[in-house]
């Protein structure tokens, strides 16, 4: 199973760090690199729940540390004025290679004390229309949005549904449709229901390798089709969530590699791979007009189930 | 419910009405004014001018993205029981002589759950609309999302959203009337992006559903949260319309908006003559 590999893994890389900070036996750092690399071997192709283990594990890259890394001078911007700030999406203006950029995504924390602080990730409908804010700021001042996508969904509550929760979601779709600026979006965890699509509505989408995209979580799927939410394993194998399935079906544009064992062993090459698609996207959004950008979004999710039907 | 038995129990207050009660009160039951399930055909025949509905339609093979188990033979037996070819049925029909694309869920249809079908069926009644400048007037009546056919389901949200943005972009007049019940996907898509929102007097609305707010937040949720009177309270919904009244309403709003567009070019034609 991949959680003792991914532990074992993790043990050894800890250890390396330990002992290359402290000037230990070289001979041992040596012996423990063979180790680490006879484990690695034996990574074979993940199941759909082994990426979704790894999808939510608690040492992958969250928001903050795609932002703080990938883009500079990074100005945090709070509050959907209307009346409150949701700390379950995290965004503001940065730069990318030099060029403004609004940057936003779903905030999980690193340990439990941040998560409640950020609801899990579930922002209610004042955190989309946080994003909403930001993205039409970004589209007045001609900037591209970057999101980052990470959430197990919108939050299912007693005030997120007074606040309205159905129309926060549908009002960033309907937007984000018509936005005339580039949108890119990376699925980098857990990508589940509108709560995830509502700020997905891009020009280009993502995915990690052993990121999963889904109408619903695996747990939700069970209980509404079986009645059964134990059975979040056989959902997964049918629900197609992985990068792979989605690639096929062209819902995504493109599979961003992970180190063996996923992003948390090794992030930088993840940032790398990302920065390296930003510029490439980049350049060729700025060679488009405003209007084509738009049309051309508005093409993509007209016809997002072409695909199945010439199946 | 079941319009084929002799009898239907209201689930409201438990009265048995017969099949002509349930024919002429609409579906609602006139002991304690429950609004009971009604078929879509019944409820289109409910607002339009006798005859005026034509049926659109919209070529969407069957598709089964997750190789669901059993979901074919699903499908295939749901078309016979209703007659329906999926979970809406549209078209452009008259009200008081004004026309409209009207397009109604279906919730015998797999909870009227959003599809790849439902979705390309709901977009194509804005793009109609869109061609022909009509206005576009839904009851939506729906689960959510459909999961039997997982990703795609989830894009037919950002599918319908986009086509409600461009239809009103253009200018067109989208009317929305929330029916018992509208959750998830769809409540979360085009059911609450129109002009003018509806909704019938004691249907669920709402994001998430009930039970798993009640699970989340480990607490029972208050009387009557969800339905259409609290949203009507927390200002996500313009009026609440009996059964009844349904027709006379829209019939109303249908005028004011194309008032509105002839007074908007008098108005034009009588700026441009001050002008000279
Ligand atoms: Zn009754």
């Amino acid at each position: 199973m991949i959680k003792e590999l991914d532990e074992k893994l993790m043990a050894i890389r800890t250890e390396v760090y330990d002992l290359l900070e402290n000037n230990g036996d070289p001979h041992r750092i040596n012996e423990l690199k063979k180790e680490y690399l006879t484990l690695a071997k034996t990574e074979r192709v993940h199941t759909p729940e082994e990426r979704l283990y790894l999808a939510r594990h608690k040492l992958r890259p969250k928001v903050d540390e795609y932002i703080n890394t990938i883009f500079d001078d990074f100005f945090c911007q709070r509050g959907d004025r209307l009346g409150k700030e949701d700390e379950s999406i995290y965004g503001g203006v940065a730069l990318f290679r030099g060029i403004p950029v609004t940057v936003l995504g779903h905030r999980k924390g690193h340990n439990l004390q941040e998560n409640m602080k950020y609801n899990f990730g579930m922002p209610g409908p004042e955190g989309y229309r946080k994003a909403l804010r930001m993205m039409k700021q970004a589209e007045k001042f001609g900037r591209p949005v970057i999101t980052f996508i990470d959430t197990p969904g919108a939050y299912p509550g007693l005030e997120a549904e007074a606040n309205g929760q159905s129309n926060a979601i549908s009002e960033n779709l309907a937007e984000m449709s018509a936005l005339k600026v580039p949108i890119i979006a990376f699925v980098t965890g857990e990508g589940s229901s509108g709560g995830a699509l509502a700020i997905g509505v891009a020009n280009r989408v993502y995915m990690l390798e052993n990121a999963v995209y889904s109408v619903l979580s695996p747990e939700g799927f069970a209980t509404i089709l079986w009645k059964d939410s134990t059975r979040s394993g056989e959902a997964c194998d049918l629900m197609k969530l992985t990068a792979q399935d989605l690639f096929g079906y062209g819902v995504i544009d493109g599979i961003i590699k992970e180190p063996v064992c996923g992003a948390h062993h090794d992030p930088v090459k993840v940032y790398e791979e990302i920065d390296r698609i930003l510029m490439k996207e980049l350049k060729r959004y700025r060679a488009m007009s405003a209007e084509d950008i738009a049309k051309e979004r508005y093409k993509k999710f007209r016809n997002i189930d072409a695909k199945v039907w010439k199946r | 419910m079941d319009e084929k038995k002799d009898v239907t129990v209201c689930s409201g207050c438990k009265a048995e009405l017969t099949v002509s009660e349930m024919m002429e009160y609409l579906c609602v039951c006139p002991h304690c004014g429950k609004h009971l399930k009604i078929s879509a055909r019944r409820r289109v025949k409910s607002i339009v001018d006798p005859g005026s509905f034509r049926k659109l339609k919209c070529e969407v093979p069957f598709l089964n993205p997750l190789d669901y188990p059993g979901y074919e033979e699903k499908i295939s037996s749901l078309k016979e029981k209703t007659g329906l070819e999926e979970g809406v049925l549209f078209g452009i029909g008259e009200i008081e002589g004004r026309q409209a694309v009207i397009a109604v869920m279906s919730s015998d249809f797999l909870m009227g759950s959003m599809g790849i079908a439902v979705g390309e069926m709901i977009t194509t009644a804005f793009e109609t609309a869109d061609r022909q400048g009509l206005p576009v007037i839904i009851f939506a009546a729906s689960g959510g999302a459909r999961m039997q056919e997982g990703i795609l389901s989830l894009m037919q949200m950002a599918k319908t959203s986009a086509a409600v943005k461009r239809f009103s972009e253009h200018g067109g007049l989208y009317i929305a009337c929330l029916t018992h019940p509208t959750t998830g996907g769809v409540s979360a898509s085009f059911a609450t992006l129109a002009d003018i929102t509806l909704a019938e007097p004691g249907a669920l609305i709402g994001f998430a559903g009930p039970r798993v707010i009640e699970q989340t937040i480990g607490q029972k949720l208050p009387q009557g949260f969800q339905h259409a009177e609290y949203l009507e309270e927390h200002g996500f919904v313009d009026q609440i319309v009996e059964r009844k009244d349904m027709r006379e309403v829209l019939s109303r709003i249908l005028k004011l908006h194309d008032r509105q567009k002839k007074e908007k070019k008098n108005l034009l034609d009588y700026l441009r003559i001050g002008r000279k």
